[in-house]
């Protein structure tokens, strides 16, 4: 094919997907105009029925909660595989030249004192706006997942202050591997659960509290956003974990 | 003003710097700079996304495509990285 064909071929192909792309958004409904019945079907309903304030948990965790254990195993499964990849079993030949060795024989400039202090007067507050967003999904639009995240990172930054031995120490591999199966398999059992009492998978079976948005109302949502939380948050230590132990315990030990 | 004509003029900027970062992200070559403008315009998003009310996707946003995405693929390139 010369170039020119080439060329020509693109122009009927983008041609076509813009006049494509222009048709389908002629069709689209106005700016901020949803005209689905779902979402005021939900506002409409959402206190009365689940005591939750927070509408978006209430259906990430009951509506539709079956999706989110789907999403849920995405990251355990996710995990695991890494760790399968990445764990080096005892006995296990090292090859010549990898390029994580070659890492190893790496300059590495040591941390400053300004990041230290930073990242060490970080840990506490990250630690506490993760377990609230863990926690509070009820009254708010938080949830078990973006909680997760931001409880991993307090421990990151303990990493991050210097202290490897300090981050191994306040999360050993096996604490992290039982709190991702408690947190991935919990969430589970709340819906196994509901079947056993001869309700629907994942039906909100736990007493809904009498003010709705107190911590304590909901039910199972605060429930499964803590065990999503818990998860989460073990699955990335896990996962940022191995990756620091490949790049820097053997640096450490080499140096 | 009124504020439905802050909150369109904000959307609309937003919408622009999010373009220009996404630009900016695809333009950067060196890996680590790539990584550093990959956080910031995960930052944008967040901004985008909480702009458009959907706080949730925000904090997500805000906690994967800012935090944990660029925290990855840094110690991804620390790994595979050659000693100089």
């Amino acid at each position: 094919m010369t170039p020119r064909q080439r060329l020509w071929l693109f122009a009927v192909a983008a041609a076509g997907l813009i006049a494509c792309y222009l048709w389908a958004f002629a069709g689209l409904p106005g700016f901020g105009n949803y005209p689905g019945p779902y979402g005021p079907a939900i506002l409409k309903h959402v206190i009365a029925q689940t005591n939750a304030t927070g509408a978006v948990s209430a259906v990430n965790f009951s509506y539709r909660g079956f999706d989110t254990v789907g999403e849920e195993f995405i990251l355990f499964t996710a995990a695991a595989g890494m760790s399968v990849v990445l764990r080096r079993l005892r006995g296990e030949r090292k090859s010549e030249s990898s390029p994580a060795e070659d890492a190893t024989k790496r300059q590495v400039p040591a941390t400053s004192s300004a990041v230290r202090i930073v990242s060490l007067l970080l840990v506490g507050p990250t630690a506490l706006i993760g377990w609230w967003l863990a926690t509070h999904a009820q009254t708010n639009p938080s949830g078990g997942f973006q909680g997760g995240v931001i409880l991993a990172t307090a421990f990151f930054l303990v990493y991050l202050s210097g202290e490897f031995i300090a981050f191994r120490r306040l999360s050993p591999i096996a604490v992290l591997d039982v709190a991702e199966a408690v947190g991935a398999g919990g969430f589970a059992a709340v819906g196994v659960t509901a079947v056993a009492l001869s309700l629907p998978y994942l039906f909100n079976y736990l007493p809904l509290g009498t003010i709705p948005g107190a911590v304590s109302s909901s039910g199972t949502i605060v429930l499964i956003s803590f065990l999503v939380g818990i998860e989460v948050a073990a699955a990335f230590i896990l996962i940022i974990g191995e990756l620091l132990e490949q790049t820097l315990l053997r640096r450490a030990g080499s140096s | 003003m009124t504020p439905n004509a802050v909150m369109d003029i904000l959307q609309v900027t937003v919408l622009v710097l999010v373009a220009a970062g996404a630009t900016l992200v695809v333009r950067t070559r060196d890996r680590v700079r790539l990584v550093l403008v990959l956080s910031v315009y995960g930052m944008l998003l967040a901004i985008l996304f909480f702009t458009f009310q959907a706080p949730d996707v925000s904090l997500s946003e805000l906690a994967v495509g800012a935090i944990a995405l660029p925290l990855i693929l840094l110690l991804a390139i620390a790994k595979v990285r050659k000693p100089q």
